[in-house]
């Protein structure tokens, strides 16, 4: 108890500290002399977080960059670890599956949700349903690890199967199988907790979006004869284009960083890794910071196309609004 | 990461009562006749249950004895009707080295995003009204500079963050942000959560008419007194709806806490704890399924009792870049 009576006293602390410092930018803005009250206050209001930001991101970012030409003793070695990167076989696998994840887990996940956004559209217990679906969202990538493996687990065939997934294999009267060891497909069932999680986002945006469709649209289409799959292609998806893509841009994006799911359930081994987790292994498990830097500028590298692309297409759509 | 238009409530998630007596109650029951046909709700239960029966699976064992839960499948608890409480007694107790403990890290996870998120709010939320209604050069590309920020992975960031933290901000003995508290983590935390504040704070902030802000300028009042008095109250949807995030991101963060926590009970989250306990002990399953829902308890309520700002949110942001 003495323990938490002490937790509690640093957050009071920190709370205190934190607000006697914004107390104090708010004291000195209002009491400045007239003359350049503006600037100040302007520079009152923004000092705090471009400091941090410019101490905690920007600056660091640069020195990661630079840091990933150099080898774990900090002596500049060119494009050494990029050449390892990219003839490792241990690092490819990474690459490799990095590859895999962020094809498959932006696809199935935007495709599940906008089939099962379209298939409740107005059903009864829409809510309760999307509930349903949407509830993994708030679940950390830890907690789904631990769902997951649990319905992976293995028991050798003699046994009782603890593990859903083995026991629906012995129902189906086949062997037990050790989901999370077998390379390559054990990769796959780790995809598979991120397209659980992933799913309920997609399907809650494309839902608003179906919902945003004017009904005169769908009315003509149906006046037409047009059938509920061709209702589907020709009005819907054109219609909610401008979601889809920020669906699918932003799941590729966080597939792209993906970490705790790939650390908690096999921390890389049986050639599962991907590139966020490689990235922490080596520059805070192995030692390695140099090739850690450089996976992190890897990372960024893929994730840059992705992100400009979401941000032109959505200022065209403000321009059209 | 992204916006995507903002609907209200009420067509996010429509009452069924209302949709029934809108519009001819004929034409009604066509659409629905359509749209929902026996494939279609098929194929839509069936996403519900996979998406719904993991997590249902590992509530039931984390009431069920330890030689249940590692004997026999948890679905046996239909049969067996053995429950009990001894595993979240024995997950939350001090005792040993060897007891995970958690209430602690519990304790530690509260202690961590409770002012993660307040320091995050109130400097996004400063820097976000200066953004929106300051008078100054280079207002716009200081913005845009800000909002790109998001692109950078916080895997760029983190080696050299460690290295300040722990080395640069140090002078003889004193160290600015100490190691063994959450000083650091609050830090880091807000410093990556500042880009996407300020950006969607921002867009909230600007759309206050400027005619209120005239009116109180006019009234000699400084930016102080705008920024308390009339922004942040009326600010506070979008305020609760990024908090809500930024509480649901820090509390199931990983990566960060596992770089800057050290890892003791004195400072390191539950997620962290969880990951330990899957990592070293992954077959003591009547640990890890009273300690994953101890861990998911927290976001699911605030999903639950919030769903409404957690869904407006996420409309209105997208996800972390």
């Amino acid at each position: 108890m003495e323990d938490f009576a002490d937790k509690g006293l640093q957050v009071v602390v920190g709370l205190a500290i934190f607000a006697a410092i914004i107390g104090l930018i708010m004291l000195v803005v209002d009491r400045a002399p007239k003359s350049g009250r503006e600037k100040l206050q302007v520079a009152g209001f923004l000092a705090p977080a471009l400091i941090l930001l410019a101490v905690g991101l920007v600056f660091p970012a640069l020195q990661t960059s630079y840091l990933s030409f150099t080898d774990r003793n900090g002596e500049f070695v060119g494009l050494d670890n990029f050449v390892w990167m990219f003839t490792q076989p241990e690092a490819l696998v990474t690459l490799r599956n990095t590859l895999i994840w962020v094809v498959l887990v932006p696809l199935l996940a935007s495709s599940i949700g906008l089939a099962y956004a379209v298939f409740i559209d107005r059903a009864r217990g829409e809510k309760a349903l999307k509930a349903l679906v949407f509830m993994p969202m708030a679940i950390s990538f830890v907690g789904a690890g631990v769902i997951w493996r649990f319905v992976y687990a293995y028991k050798g065939a003699e046994q009782d199967q603890i593990g859903l997934l083995n026991q629906i294999l012995v129902w189906l009267g086949q062997e037990p199988k050790q989901f999370l060891l077998d390379a390559p497909e054990n990769t796959f069932f780790l995809i598979a907790v991120m397209i659980w999680i992933q799913t309920g986002f997609a399907m809650v945006v494309l839902s608003a979006a179906i919902k945003g469709i004017p009904t005169e649209i769908v009315e003509a289409a149906r006046l037409d004869g047009a059938s509920a799959w061709q209702q589907f292609r020709n009005v819907t998806i054109p219609t909610i284009r401008g979601s889809l893509i920020v669906v699918i841009t932003t799941i590729t994006i966080g597939t792209l960083k993906v970490f705790d799911i790939v650390r908690t359930m096999t921390a890389g081994q049986y050639e599962t890794s991907v590139v966020a987790n490689e990235m922490y292994t080596q520059a805070f498990r192995a030692g390695e910071p140099g090739r850690g830097a450089a996976l992190a500028l890897v990372l960024f590298l893929m994730v840059l196309p992705v992100v400009v692309y979401n941000a032109r297409l959505l200022r065209k759509q403000k321009e059209i609004r | 990461m992204s916006t995507v238009p903002l609907h209200n409530d009420k067509e996010l998630l429509p009452d069924v009562k209302d949709d029934a007596t809108a519009g001819t109650p004929t034409m009604q029951k066509r659409v629905r006749q359509r749209l929902t046909s026996r494939g279609a709700t098929a194929a839509a239960i069936i996403i519900a249950v996979i998406w719904t029966v993991p997590t249902f699976g590992l509530l039931i064992s984390s009431f069920r004895p330890e030689d249940n839960i590692k004997g026999n499948g948890w679905w046996n608890a239909i049969l067996d009707r053995q429950f009990t409480l001894e595993n979240y007694a024995d997950v939350l107790s001090p005792g040993g080295s060897q007891s995970p403990n958690l209430l602690s890290y519990f304790v530690n996870s509260l202690a961590i995003v409770i002012p993660g998120t307040v320091f995050t709010l109130v400097l996004g939320a400063m820097a976000a009204y200066m953004f929106a209604w300051g008078r100054f050069r280079g207002k716009d590309g200081l913005f845009i500079f800000v909002f790109a920020l998001q692109i950078v992975p916080l895997q760029m960031a983190l080696i050299p963050l460690l290295q300040l933290f722990t080395q640069v901000l140090k002078f003889g003995e004193f160290q600015l942000l100490p190691s063994g508290t959450y000083a650091q983590l609050w830090v880091a935390h807000t410093i990556f959560g500042l880009p996407l504040a300020i950006f969607l704070l921002h867009n909230f902030i600007a759309e206050i008419p400027g005619e209120v802000i005239e009116a109180a300028r006019v009234d000699g009042a400084g930016h102080s007194t705008i920024f308390w008095r009339i922004i942040v109250p009326l600010a506070t949807p979008a305020l609760a709806s990024f908090g809500i995030f930024q509480f649901l991101w820090l509390w199931n963060d990983l990566l960060v806490a596992l770089v800057f926590s050290g890892g003791g009970a004195d400072v390191a989250p539950i997620t962290q704890r969880l990951a330990e306990i899957q990592g070293s002990r992954g077959g003591e399953w009547q640990r890890l399924t009273a300690g994953a829902f101890v861990s998911i308890i927290v976001p699911l309520a605030v999903f639950f009792g919030l769903q409404r700002y957690f869904v407006r949110g996420l409309l209105a942001g997208g996800l972390k870049g």
